[in-house]
């Protein structure tokens, strides 16, 4: 029973790591950018949302709903004015302005809040569970799940079902070509970005309830994520939920051994996954 | 005039491909652009489209200068492409390769889903395959087809023909005077002479970048064509 149990804590821990992946993954699909900042954006939406709890003393769930759309007009205006910029058939400007700019965030971060260790207050719901008969589960990682697989849907549902979605597919496909029919490229990889960073608010919800957080754990956040989208295959994102499924199981089945094991079996399925499919579980046809 | 350029030089980085060319074309009038390989057709093609920016003066679109301006803005105008290569979107089924093409500018005119479906009636029924899972042929109807949805006032065809079947090709030139019959300017680019000149009212002939012939294509000689497209006398 104990094994079931960890399967499903594993599973569900895979949730949040989808929700770290989701923004990379919608990102990197529609305009090749690998985002190094990912992770730090998450951390900084966190401490957006316990601002928020603690100036307005309201609950998170309301506070998000607000700071997504301020994250979605910080996700514009970045990529306007600086990842656009730098977008271009080197791979190399955008992989260092994005490091740059995890540095400032980080530095920026530390400046304002400190390094001390935070947490959103999450109320009656921290520590809150549900026994299922095979095993009982927080409602927390429950609801982390519930979200991703809805994040996902969400996303899945803008891209092959609306007419942003065509443009994302159609400018992801071959920008040149995007511009004849009247879609200004740079004005969609600024949605995209917008969109990526709403995900990134409901991502740093779940991860400033469920644990701790300071300003240097964005970087490992950012592995993670990156883990489960490599996993997946690029582009793909219910390849994304699978692949933070992998790392979850992998993390919390290692854990079960010896907890010193958890982040290492995590990094080692990640391996084992590379080498046996190297472009992910379920890569996108055309790339 | 629906579309000049003036003195348009344009070019790739180091690279100049096009001379000073000044060419036209009026409401509703279809223009072949002939040349061999390499003499600038597509460059003009694509110096119009706003793929190559220029001075703004150098392109005019009904007296208002449009050259520096990008291909989406271009596009908004009314001026509307079919690339060389079709260059199909992979991840769009048909209809949606139709869809995007007036997904921005929305005029109103002649076509529309049903319209491209009644000129090329195999569209209708490979509607939810691939873009890029056709033939040829019919590839260039989807192409053909995207760029009609936004009804352009003028339409650019870079090498429709090229890479096609005779018999193809045949069809598809029989769909083009349907287009004007609508209203729609035609600037169609080809190495295929004959076929150009079987749908123009008048013709251009670019050799290294200049424009060595123009004239009605019903008075354009077979001589004249020939010196002017390889720079022999003829």
């Amino acid at each position: 029973m104990i094994w079931v149990d960890t399967l499903v804590q594993g599973i569900l821990l895979g949730g949040l790591y989808a929700l770290f992946a989701a923004g990379l993954s919608l990102v990197f699909g529609i305009m090749r950018l690998v985002n190094l900042a990912h992770g730090d954006l998450i951390v900084f939406a966190a401490y957006l949302v316990l601002l928020g709890v603690s100036l307005l003393g309201i609950s998170p769930w309301v506070v998000a709903l607000v700071a997504a759309p301020v994250m979605f007009a910080l996700g514009w205006l970045l990529q306007s004015l600086v990842l656009n910029r730098v977008l271009g058939k080197d791979i190399l400007p955008p992989l260092l302005v994005t490091f740059g700019l995890s540095v400032v965030i980080q530095n920026g971060l530390l400046e304002a809040f400190s390094a001390d260790s935070r947490r959103i207050p999450a109320g009656t719901l921290d520590g809150a569970s549900l026994n299922l008969g095979i095993a009982t589960v927080g409602v927390m990682p429950l609801l982390t799940f519930a979200s991703a697989i809805a994040v996902i849907v969400a996303l899945n549902a803008i891209f092959y079902r609306t007419a942003l979605g065509r443009a994302f597919r159609a400018t992801s496909d071959d920008a040149v070509t995007a511009g004849l029919m009247g879609i200004e490229p740079k004005r969609i990889f600024a949605v995209a970005t917008g969109l990526a960073m709403v995900v990134v608010t409901i991502a740093a919800l779940y991860l400033g309830m469920r644990a701790n957080f300071d300003p240097s754990i964005g970087p490992a956040r950012l592995i993670y994520a990156f883990e489960a989208v490599i996993i997946g295959g690029l582009g793909s994102l219910w390849g994304t939920l699978a692949g933070g499924i992998i790392i979850g199981v992998a993390q919390t089945v290692g854990a079960a051994i010896n907890p010193e094991w958890q982040i290492l079996a995590g990094h080692v399925a990640f391996l084992l996954v590379l080498l046996v499919r190297p472009r992910g579980l379920f890569p996108r046809a055309v790339d | 005039m629906l579309l000049e350029t003036r003195a348009l030089d344009a070019g790739y980085g180091q690279f100049r491909a096009l001379f000073s060319v000044d060419f036209a074309v009026a409401e509703g009038e279809c223009i072949a652009v002939i040349g061999a390989n390499g003499a600038g057709k597509s460059t003009l093609m694509r110096s119009v489209a706003g793929v190559i920016r220029n001075a703004p003066e150098m392109v005019l679109h009904r007296g208002a200068p449009i050259g520096a301006l990008s291909a989406a803005e271009v596009m908004k105008r009314g001026i509307a492409m079919v690339p060389e290569g079709r260059r199909l979107f992979p991840s769009l089924s048909v209809e949606e390769n139709l869809l995007i093409g007036g997904q921005v500018r929305k005029a109103a005119g002649p076509w529309s889903l049903e319209s491209i479906y009644g000129l090329f009636p195999i569209l209708r029924e490979r509607r939810h395959s691939p873009g890029t899972a056709l033939s040829g042929g019919q590839q260039q109807m989807v192409a053909i087809g995207r760029a009609l949805m936004s009804n352009p006032g003028l339409l650019l065809c870079d090498e429709i023909s090229l890479g096609l079947a005779p018999v193809v090709i045949r069809d598809i030139y029989a769909a083009l005077p349907r287009i004007r019959a609508g209203g729609t300017a035609m600037v169609v680019v080809e190495q295929d002479i004959g076929q150009a000149l079987s749908v123009a009212d008048r013709v251009y002939c670019l050799m290294e970048g200049r424009v060595t012939l123009t004239g009605r294509a019903a008075d354009v000689t077979r001589d004249a064509i020939h010196a002017a497209y390889f720079g022999e006398a003829a």
